[in-house]
């Protein structure tokens, strides 16, 4: 059953430490080349059709800043 | 299928917990704290005791937990967490009452206060962050720094004849008949969060039973003491650490 999902990142807490993008077994994210108001490097969805919403990004993220929805397909 | 149809409220499958506040962490990016209070967070909403928990800060990074779970507080002074946590707990017998301490504040200067309240049998829950390091004062040699491992006061590695031998508290403690439950995690990727966590509920299970101390270890990272990035951070974790600390229940009963 495959499913497909969605990330919403909210960019002024993230830190881009990249330890949620270390974790995605997709490739679906990467740190942005935009940096956030505190200077990091925030965390986008690069390639949102490889999103499966297994949240395993949001499970590790230090700073809880990743919100994970997922649908049947 | 378009993103926007996926972001609705009945499709979300996870989110930032309601016990954590909107504070940013002050903790440096990567940095295992995080996750740790993530998972105590997730803990205390899914057993619903938010109003019948308290914590106790130590002094050092985790200091400033009181600023990130919304739950009630109690700040120690440097390692004497377990003797609050012991007055606290014989006080108010049906609150859940942990600790969260760090190595230096644990394995150092409260290693006598750790020890006798594991071996009073407190009915607590002792949380103990093992990242080999003092990460707030700039990463000095801990008592459980890792022979060979460089810091800012072994610049040469810790050596066994002039620094002594890292510290296996967490074995020590699992000897104290006091405990009922010891156990030793990591958080460095998802399967081994979900592992804590679980261990963090036991913990907290065990305190209401009356059966003595439980003690969770959680092995973490200090990307900036150990002058490593985040993701390399867990990678040497992994391969220097744990062959030292090694993952898994030491104590349960």
């Amino acid at each position: 059953m495959a499913t497909q999902g969605a990330i919403v990142v909210d960019k002024e807490r993230c830190k881009g430490c990249g330890v949620c993008v270390a974790n995605c077994p997709t490739g679906a994210i990467a740190l942005s080349h935009e940096v956030n108001g505190r200077g990091y490097n925030f965390l986008s969805l690069v390639n949102p059709e490889k999103c499966i919403g297994c949240a395993n990004c949001a499970t590790v993220c230090p700073d809880s800043v990743i919100t994970v929805y997922r649908v049947k397909i | 299928m378009d993103i926007n149809e996926i972001i609705k409220p009945e499709n979300k499958v996870y989110g930032k917990s309601p016990i954590l506040k909107d504070n940013i962490l002050h903790y440096c990016p990567g940095c295992s704290h995080g996750v740790v209070h993530k998972v105590i967070a997730e803990v205390i909403d899914e057993m619903g005791i938010q109003d019948k928990t308290i914590g106790i800060s130590p002094v050092g990074c985790s200091v400033f937990a009181y600023n990130y779970l919304d739950i009630d507080w109690q700040q120690a002074a440097h390692g004497r967490a377990p003797a609050l946590a012991t007055a606290t707990k014989r006080l108010m017998p049906d609150k859940y009452v942990f600790t969260y301490q760090g190595d230096g504040d644990l394995a150092s200067i409260g290693t006598a206060e750790v020890m006798h309240a594991c071996n009073r049998g407190e009915n607590i829950v002792i949380i103990f962050i093992n990242n080999a390091i003092y990460g707030m004062t700039g990463g000095q040699m801990a008592p459980t720094t890792l022979l060979g491992q460089v810091t800012a006061t072994t610049p040469y590695g810790r050596k066994a004849e002039l620094n002594g031998y890292p510290l296996k508290i967490t074995e020590l403690i699992a000897q104290l008949e006091g405990t009922c439950y010891v156990t030793r995690q990591s958080v460095q990727n998802p399967a081994a969060v979900r592992k804590t966590k679980k261990a963090i509920r036991k913990a907290f299970e065990n305190s209401m039973m009356h059966k003595g101390t439980s003690f969770v270890e959680v092995v973490s990272t200090c990307n900036s003491g150990w002058k490593i990035p985040p993701v390399q951070a867990n990678k040497w974790m992994e391969e220097n650490m744990f062959p030292f600390y090694p993952l898994g229940d030491m104590k349960d009963r």
